[in-house]
């Protein structure tokens, strides 16, 4: 319907058709379409609703410039249907209306809304009742919807990948400037990446009728040996790190020296329904008709500020657009262009311009006249068009983002009547229309200067190819000027809304009020409209703004000054920033065995972890009564070895280790200097210069770092050997745990010849071990340590032997309990980084009298001569009303305490659990106030182990 | 943040790569007076500007190794295993540095 015949520069493949859903539809269309091109050649003018007042709106820029575009693809919402290429059989919807695009009841509040509806209407409307904002916040976020966003997703359905690129020199924009320079930098030596968001480099020349020469630049590039990435948007500046998002990888570029050829964006004019679908800028015209061969409208009106319209003009007329008027607000502007179009018969309005829009739901005509110095039309100057398309150029705006965000500076040009990135940080040269070289001469020369000075900064080239073309620059002639335009040109009287930024529906009298209600400097006014706040992040709206600020404070546009648009530049998925994820969840070598055995599996730490086994009571109950077994090869397990070995722990724990026995376990709290409580585990000398110590589970890492720090500083004659993954480790606790055992093994495990903290290397089940007779659950236990090779094997065996007591295997839960009865720590549960071993109850463990001074020593001492504050107790309440953990200790009506552990124990019949409390509370037999939610509980407290006290079973 | 360094035995990685260990600090020698204790435990330059810090080969050789960066721009001016202490190779580690000065211990 609106297809052209074939155009030079097309992109689209007529050999080739595709169809696709539109709203349930067939659309139809060639490969290369964009899901726009294909509608529009449909006669689809329509593309989406506007965020607040519903509004119809159409294609602007055909670049993505504006939020008119994003649709929903499937499950992907804000799709920018004018940069996505259709694809064969995708299901495209409309995101923001209701029931269609073209009938939306919320249209209502554009029409009956209007005066009632300004910046910051939400905001004190439906604050009132304040109760009843869940109410309102459900209905407002599907009136603003932009989107439905799947709830779920399947596992590693979609994910995202991370590619670090380093290169001496990154050229951003895919341009003439940045292939000049790519080629330039290419051709000194350097290893140059060239980032471009289009579908294919070129740029403008694509679209200008210049598209073979844009296509040898590119070939010239890619020659040279420019890496070319194309759909690939730069996204940022950090440090030097430029992220560039394409499929669905985010490359990490890190290059020596930046080219930012990002170009400049065409803006709008600012006039009553400036925002109707069919008004287009020119780049948007002219980008339908060459790159897709779509007619943009039958009858045409241009109005610009400069040459841009002009060229855009005499382009539609040759593809067969009757244009019906150009109105140029230059006065006296007289050259080829001019020329061109005077003698096409186009009628050319010099110092006119536009100051309304008319239709409903597309244009139908407008009004051109002069205006005065305000933007008002000039009282019998009006003229009226009808036309289909009004094609505008307000001039163009450097996309200086990344350079801002990189540390430049935006200054006020007045000969180019836009903001211009100064003062860029070194290494960063600017190219092209964001350096203010707009004209394709100007902007390829000092797209060369720009690749060769970067090049040469890398040390390629002697700076003669920068020297030619930074004198061939100056040689040019001064750019054709362009027209200052108002911050907002209307007829007088005029009433229909004119949008300062089509993202968000701001308009120019939620601007005029924002600044009477006193936001009245340019960051106060973004963040209470949100203008430029949408997600073109003002691509479109950031010049008509601080326009239109500067009118009403009567500020000069400099002065006012510009917001910087922060990263990401283009819009990406969150999970571009997430990236996949790199810590891998940790599993034992015994785990596959657990799983077998129904262990309801959760995590712990980067672990996965059998937390029980589907009865946790039973599983503690077997480990009093018979025998049980648990897998602990998540303990960070390390070998200590060297000469000064003793001496290193010695130093790292509180208490005394180089005295350690060989074939003897100790227990140890690691603390830093500040004597705050780290981490624990045991230490078993394993030989005369080894040491096998064992730390919390998710301590591992974070021990070895502690460890290797302290040598690095003390260049002590001790390595630290991280053996947790290379070594398995089973508990087998239980009173039946001795007789277990001697099945399988032949070695001595009576307490006389293998005793409570004895560590011996025996073999079980033809297994070589290291079996520490160690104690954390309350029973005669074994920890067995022994390669991860044998994991399973060693399990099952273990598994069967016992099965003749009522073995049973054990999870992480039942442990909790029994180690509970026990009343023994867990490092980061029932401590935090303020805990010290004293007020932990530990007091027993810090030797202050060690001959050589230890991690933590200067701060206990004090600890101890000052007293405890806090102290960590053990609480009984009868009962099996359990305190969840982190209730409140409550003395005196006020909080003075927390629980850190809570659990029932049924062999005591008693909920148990521990608390830290206030020193002059925690007396053995004392009483506690515990309160959670609305119940109140009284504990007695106990001191010492709940179990088994004096150790009796332990040691049996 | 995100900048380059160069670990001395595995060459140069991405920031992301390591651990920061914190700018050094040094640690008392004999017991220190509690305001001694609590400025080593508790305060820190913070240094807009260059300092020398710690940083951790996390993801690569798990070597500690301390560097000299500008905390303002990022750059890294030299990277060394603390004992390597060769007289030709400036600059000097901090801890041969102020071991020869008097036997301090570095943190």
């Amino acid at each position: 319907m609106s297809r052209l015949d074939p155009q030079p520069a097309e992109r689209i493949d007529r050999s080739k058709k595709l169809k696709f859903k539109f709203d349930g539809k067939t659309v139809s269309g060639f490969e290369g379409d964009t899901i726009a091109s294909a509608l529009y050649a449909q006669g689809q003018r329509i593309f989406s609703r506007s965020f607040k007042y519903h509004r119809p709106r159409g294609i602007v820029s055909a670049s993505g410039w504006t939020a008119n575009s994003l649709v929903q693809d499937g499950e992907w919402p804000g799709i920018r249907a004018t940069t996505e290429r259709a694809q064969e059989g995708t299901e495209i919807k409309h995101m923001n209306a209701w029931p269609s695009l073209n009938f939306d009841v919320m249209r209502a509040s554009d029409i009956f809304g209007g005066p009632f509806m300004p910046a910051g209407f939400y905001y004190k409307t439906f604050i009132w009742p304040r109760s009843a904002w869940p109410l309102y916040e459900k209905v407002l976020r599907n009136a603003a919807g932009l989107g439905v966003l799947k709830k779920s997703q399947a596992h590693r359905e979609w994910r995202t990948d991370y590619r670090r690129r380093h290169c001496d020199v990154l050229v951003i924009g895919g341009g003439i400037a940045g292939l000049s320079a790519a080629i330039a930098a290419a051709r000194e030596g350097a290893d140059v990446v060239l980032v471009d968001e289009d579908i294919e480099p070129g740029g403008q020349l694509l679209w200008q009728g210049k598209h073979e020469q844009a296509r040898a630049l590119a070939d010239e590039a890619k020659a040279a040996g420019v890496e070319i990435m194309s759909s690939a948007p730069a996204l940022g500046y950090f440090d030097g790190m430029v992220p560039v998002w394409q499929g669905s990888t985010l490359h990490q570029i890190r290059a020596q020296r930046h080219v930012a050829a990002t170009g400049s964006i065409e803006q709008p004019l600012v006039f009553p329904n400036n925002d109707l679908p069919g008004v287009m800028l020119s780049t948007g015209a002219l980008k339908l008709a060459a790159l897709y061969a779509l007619k943009p409208g039958d009858d045409a009106v241009v109005a610009t500020t400069g040459d841009r319209g002009l060229e855009a003009a005499l382009a539609l007329h040759a593809v067969g657009v009757n244009v019906v008027a150009v109105a140029d607000l230059m006065v006296n502007r007289s050259n080829e262009l001019t020329a061109a179009i005077e003698s096409a018969g186009i009628q050319l309005l010099r110092g006119m311009t536009v100051v309304e829009a008319t239709g409903n739901k597309h244009i139908k005509g407008c009004t051109l006249a002069e205006i005065d110095a305000k933007g008002v039309a000039k009282a019998g100057t009006e003229e009226r068009f009808d036309c289909d398309l009004l094609v505008v150029s307000g001039g163009t705006v450097p996309a200086s983002s990344l350079m801002l965000q990189a540390g430049a500076k935006a200054k006020f040009n007045s000969q180019t009547n836009c903001f211009l990135p100064e003062d860029p940080p070194p290494g960063i040269h600017p190219a092209g229309a964001v350096a203010g070289k707009e004209e394709l001469d100007a902007a390829a020369l000092s797209g060369t200067l720009a690749g060769a000075r970067a090049a040469q900064e890398c040390e390629f080239g002697d700076g003669s190819a920068a020297s030619a073309a930074a004198a061939a620059l100056d040689a040019l002639p001064a750019p054709s000027p362009s027209a200052p335009s108002p911050a907002y040109q209307r007829t007088a009287g005029s009433k229909g809304k004119a949008f300062l930024d089509l993202d968000e529906d701001v308009t120019t009298k939620d601007m005029k009020y924002a600044i009477e209600e006193g936001y009245d400097s340019i960051e106060l006014s973004k963040r209470y409209t949100t203008v430029t706040m949408g997600p073109s992040q003002g691509r479109v709206s950031q010049l008509p703004s601080v326009r239109m600020v500067a009118e009403q404070t009567g500020l000069s546009i400099d002065e006012t000054g510009i917001t910087t648009a922060r990263p990401p530049w283009s819009s990406v998925p969150l999970g571009a920033w997430a990236g996949r994820p790199f810590t891998p969840a940790k599993r034992s070598a015994i785990h596959a065995r657990q799983r077998e055995l129904n262990a309801h599996v959760k995590w712990a730490g980067d672990w996965r972890r059998a937390y029980d086994y589907g009865d946790v009571r039973a599983e503690a109950a077997a480990v009093h009564n018979a025998v049980g077994m648990i897998d602990v090869s998540t303990l960070g397990k390390m070998i200590v070895g060297g000469p000064e070995a003793g001496q290193f722990l010695d130093r790292m724990y509180t208490n005394r280790l180089s005295d350690l026995k060989v074939g003897r376990i100790r227990y140890g709290v690691l603390g830093n200097d500040a004597g705050r409580i780290t981490d624990d585990g045991t230490v078993c000398r394993v030989s005369e210069e080894s040491f096998l110590v064992t730390t919390t589970s998710s301590g591992a890492d974070a021990v070895e770092r502690w460890f290797t720090w302290w040598l690095a500083a003390w260049e002590m004659d001790v390595h630290v050997t991280d053996v947790t993954q290379g070594l398995c480790a089973i508990n087998v606790a239980g009173p039946k745990a001795r007789d277990l055992l001697g099945k399988l093994t032949d070695a001595e495990l009576s307490n006389e010849g293998f005793g409570y903290l004895d560590g011996h290397q025996i073999q079980i089940a033809g297994v070589q071990c290291l079996a520490m007779r160690i104690g954390f659950v309350g029973e005669l236990g074994y920890e067995i340590h022994y390669p991860a090779a044998c994991g399973q094997y060693l399990w099952d065996q273990i598994l069967e032997a016992g099965a003749e007591y009522g073995i049973k295997p054990f999870g992480l839960e039942p442990q909790r309990i029994l180690r509970l009865e026990k009343a023994h720590i867990i490092v980061g549960q029932d401590t935090d980084s303020e805990s010290n071993a004293y007020e932990s109850q530990m007091g027993w463990i810090v030797k202050l009298d060690k001959e050589e001074d230890f991690m933590g020593k200067w701060a206990l001492e004090r600890a101890n001569e000052r007293g405890m504050v806090n102290t960590l107790v053990g609480f009984k309440i009868d009962g099996d009303d359990v305190p969840i953990e982190g209730s409140a200790i409550v003395i005196d009506g006020q909080p003075a305490g927390r629980v850190t552990s809570a659990r029932y124990s049924e062999l005591l019949g008693q909920s148990i659990g521990l608390a830290w409390v206030p020193a002059d509370h925690g007396q053995d037999g004392g009483s506690l106030q515990i309160k959670y939610g609305a119940k109140s509980q009284t504990a007695t407290i106990v001191h010492g182990a709940f179990y088994d006290p004096d150790q009796e079973r332990l040691r049996s | 943040m995100s900048f380059l360094l160069n670990c001395p035995i595995c060459g140069t990685r991405e920031v992301t790569d390591f651990a920061f260990g914190g700018e050094i600090v040094v640690r008392p020698q004999s017991r220190p007076g509690e305001r001694e204790l609590n400025a080593y435990n508790y305060f820190r330059a913070n240094t807009d500007g260059v300092q020398r810090e710690w940083w951790w080969h996390r993801a690569g050789c798990r070597t500690w190794f301390q560097a000299e960066r500008n905390t303002s721009t990022n750059e890294v001016l030299w990277t060394a295993v603390p004992e390597i202490t060769d007289a030709t190779q400036a600059p000097v580690s901090p801890v041969a540095e102020a071991r020869a000065a008097g036997g301090e211990e570095l943190r």
